[in-house]
């Protein structure tokens, strides 16, 4: 961009600077964000599962127990729950709901909702219901196993798991509490409402659905009688834009107050820009390098190992991937209870040249299909490079992002460049996709575990490992089980993690408290406020 | 016209059938979008057979046939909305866009091409030809980017990326979609100013690609009349250059010039993709390509039979002008 600040473009600028400018600012009670968000195809909370999707659910619902925006760090809170009682036997946790708290159709928040709620999403089996349903919910027994009475709610689960995995899990959007009646009296057939929720909000949650146009807008409104106090923004506009120069100037100009993908040299730039500012948040999701353990040369531990030195970390992350990623070594990430923060590798041509050597290899060859996003061929070419440098041919094709998915869910990928993020802000949700592959035949046909899918047969005790994680009341004990099983998994695991995920938001100066949603969690408006 | 109604019918047809096919061995997987990377293969299953993709392939296009007969195109999988609905709402947006892009395009490219003409080889006519040459090889996407700089970014006279401002989003009553119409039908000023202002930047790009290739058509039909005999016998008889020009050619190039300005705008009805993505202009152009990204064959069929209508009516349309405006044909 730096090229357009020719001559001419600066008179152009200094001949307007004396003419009126007609500064555009938002107004002093409305939020406008522009980011991508062609990818929301469902606003049921049952359903969604997209990154933007998520994004608007989370703020228009409330679940049991929620996030502090201004305070992360401190895990899931009491929300509509306002205090829970775990049984001795580990098997039943009983909620307690708030009282005085009404939805947005004025219909009063009650337990029975919040049980309804959760059976529907068990009933209808969308893809993200495995988060409740690895509690031993089926569709089956679950009018049985959540129960409501007055006002309490129970889950009575299979098996004692750890209170902060329930818990955790229940800070999900597919955990949001929904208006029964409100539902129920739009519900087509056997939907449950499912078709009449794509479009519409049956929430309590701090803000409701104004309108949303697919590929164009999301608009929302506070709601007034928000439990725990209206939110200040009034009205929260996210536009679809798509390219990043575009939300620049936006930015720039103040049409928008938050711009939200924007690429590294226009993040860059506008650092300099007069009343933006940018704010870097970790997010949840980790990119990585899967090795197919079908492909007979890559699963040669040797391999594995010397492409552990083979990455050039540093490098990557402070040239192409700056501010976009920062190095992590490990599969959970930070900000996660039990993320190990250890980084054991470094770019070490030497030392992978050496084990190569050892075990015997001289050279090979590798074609595979990464997708065509710019940051994954960047980092699939600089892996070229290093393997060049040990006799290693790597053979890169470009491929759509659905293509890719499909041939990498049937293991015909050699080479897995790519990211993952976690569904619910408990560490079993990575663990569980990582380090857990009960079953590696290709009759299991388990698409959804990582492991799975680079055919990597998890040790037994890995396996195990991971179940007994989910069960360890004690939370300063479970931390450690995952930290012991992440420094194994660094060790001989065919899948490295590489980059976690930063995003750079680009704000107007005067907007406080904007939360992304970290790690572990969704964008929240709620707490969002305009100085001056 | 019962023979232009079958034909139009059998052109339809076929752009069905032939979108529907590549649309079914495309290398994408529609229901991973619907289910997500993380669906079980129990999920998975489930959504293939609710999309009726466990059927022949010419069962599912006989049975999406009768849908579309009675208007239902399905639902959108990118949207999770009915495909009609869609279309409505992001149909007028780029028809608004199209137009304007033509009018613009017609308004300077066909006098343009006619001064070209008259003054071969002089001045204008190379300007034309720099204009034209520009239009055709510079890429849209950049030129858009430098609009959106310049006079957004920098200077600050026209509206950013989308079709109006917030506070102008939804102030004024849809009646037929086209902002600018609506704003005028309500009365309302600074939501017509608005919109102008937003409007006017990727239409005028859209009216200079439209410009560039109007302008040549008519710089070329008018050659072919200037050198015609006709004309040499108005300018024996004394008549004058611009009585010549405009009075006998430009009257014979108007009825071809009919069919390339249809053509031109039904071009940018459906060619108008990038400009929509750059100005994050909500219409079919931008439509169609996340639909095709995602593998929604629903929301693809849907476009192509609106742009495919199109295209066939203002051919029909054109055929129409002609006779109105060629007496021969009568």
């Amino acid at each position: 961009m730096k090229i357009l600040m020719n001559p001419r473009a600066i008179l152009l600028a200094s001949a307007v600077a004396v003419a009126p400018m007609a500064h555009a600012a938002t107004p002093d009670d409305t939020l406008v964000v522009a980011a991508a968000i062609n990818d929301i195809i469902t606003l049921d909370p049952a359903q969604a599962f997209e990154f933007s999707g998520i994004d608007v659910t989370t703020n228009l619902y409330d679940r049991l127990v929620d996030f502090d925006p201004l305070d992360l760090e401190a895990g899931f809170k009491p929300s509509l729950a306002e205090s829970w009682e775990v049984s001795e036997d580990g098997l039943s946790v009983t909620f307690t709901m708030r009282e005085g708290v009404t939805f947005h159709s004025g219909n009063p928040v009650r337990a029975e909702d919040a049980a309804w709620s959760l059976q529907r999403v068990v009933k209808l089996n969308k893809t993200p219901s495995f988060i409740l349903t690895q509690f031993g919910f089926t569709p089956e027994n679950v009018e049985e196993k959540i129960t409501f009475d007055g006002n309490t709610l129970t889950l009575n689960l299979d098996k004692p798991y750890a209170p902060s995995f329930v818990l955790n899990c229940l800070t999900a959007g597919v955990a949001s509490v929904l208006d029964k009646e409100l539902v129920m009296q739009n519900a087509e057939g056997e939907d449950m409402g499912n078709a009449w929720l794509t479009s519409n909000d049956a929430g309590s949650g701090a803000y409701e659905l104004a309108a949303w146009r697919a590929n164009e807008a999301v608009q929302l409104t506070a709601f007034e009688n928000y439990w725990n106090g209206a939110a200040e923004m009034k009205r929260v506009i996210i536009q679809n834009v798509q390219e990043s120069s575009a939300q620049r100037l936006q930015l720039e100009r103040g049409d928008i107050d938050v711009a939200r993908n924007l690429s590294p040299t226009d993040a860059e730039a506008l650092t300099e820009a007069e009343g933006v500012k940018i704010e870097d948040h970790p997010r949840g999701r980790i990119l990585y390098l899967g090795l197919n353990q079908k492909d007979e040369f890559l699963s040669n531990p040797a391999v594995v190992e010397a492409m552990k030195y083979l990455v050039d970390y540093e490098g990557i992350t402070n040239s192409f991937l700056q501010g976009q990623f920062m190095v992590h070594q490990s599969f959970l990430p930070e900000g996660y209870l039990g993320a190990l923060d250890e980084q054991p590798f470094t770019y070490d041509v030497e030392k992978a040249r050496q084990i190569l050597t050892d075990a015997g290899i001289e050279g090979g060859e590798i074609t595979t299909s990464v997708r065509d996003l710019r940051e994954y061929t960047d980092v699939a070419q600089a892996l070229q490079g290093s393997l060049s440098q040990v006799g290693i041919t790597l053979n890169i094709q470009q491929a759509t992002g659905a293509q890719n998915l499909d041939a990498y869910r049937a293991r015909e990928l050699p080479i897995y460049i790519g990211e993952w993020g976690p569904d619910y802000s408990d560490p079993n949700t990575n663990a569980a996709t990582f380090a857990f592959n009960p079953d590696n035949s290709d009759e299991a046909n388990a698409t959804g575990l990582l492991a799975w899918r680079n055919a990597y047969a998890v040790p037994e005790d890995m396996n195990e490992a991971t179940v007994a994680a989910t069960l360890e009341q004690d939370s300063d004990t479970r931390a450690e089980m995952y930290q012991e099983i992440q420094r194994r998994y660094q060790a001989e695991a065919p899948i490295i993690p590489l980059f976690q995920r930063i995003e750079r938001s680009g704000l107007r100066e005067n907007i406080q408290n904007w939360q992304p949603g970290g790690a572990v969690t969704s964008v929240i408006y709620h707490a969002v406020t305009k100085g001056e | 016209m019962g023979g232009v109604i079958l034909s139009l019918a059998l052109t339809l047809l076929g752009l069905l059938l032939i979108t529907f096919i590549i649309g079914r061995v495309m290398p994408i997987d529609p229901v991973l979008k619907v289910v997500g990377e993380r669906a079980t293969q129990a999920q998975y299953d489930a959504a293939y057979q609710a999309m009726g993709l466990d059927q022949p392939l010419y069962v599912q296009f006989f049975r999406y046939l009768g849908d579309v007969l009675t208007g239902d195109f399905g639902r959108s999988i990118s949207t999770g909305q009915l495909v009609s609905d869609d279309i409505r709402r992001v149909f007028p947006a780029t028809v608004e866009l199209a137009t304007l892009g033509t009018l613009i395009g017609v308004c300077i490219g066909v006098p343009l091409g006619v001064v070209a003409a008259a003054n071969r080889g002089g001045l204008i006519d190379q300007i034309a030809r720099v204009a034209a040459l520009v239009g055709y090889s510079v890429p849209i996407f950049w030129l858009g980017l430098m609009g959106l700089l310049i006079f957004y970014g920098i200077l600050g006279w026209v509206g950013g990326p989308g079709r109006q401002s917030i506070i102008y989003d939804g102030m004024v009553p849809e009646v037929t979609g086209l902002i600018l119409l609506d704003s005028l039908i309500a009365g309302d000023w600074g939501a017509f100013r608005d919109a102008f202002s937003h409007i006017i930047l990727p239409a005028s790009l859209l009216g200079y690609f439209s410009l560039a290739y109007i302008s040549r058509m008519t710089r070329s039909f008018m050659l072919e009349q200037l050198s015609a005999e006709y004309i040499t016998t108005a300018r024996v008889k004394g008549l004058s250059e611009r009585a010549v020009i405009w009075r006998h050619a430009f009257r014979n190039i108007s009825i071809p010039l009919v069919t390339v300005i249809a053509l031109s705008f039904g071009s940018l009805l459906e060619g108008s993709v990038l400009t929509e993505i750059i100005f994050s202009w909500p219409g079919l152009g931008q439509y169609v390509t996340n639909a095709l990204l995602a593998g929604d064959m629903n929301a693809v069929l849907g476009g192509t039979v609106v742009i495919g209508v199109c295209f066939v009516g203002l051919n029909l349309l054109s055929d129409l002008l002609y006779r109105v405006l060629d007496p021969r044909s009568k």
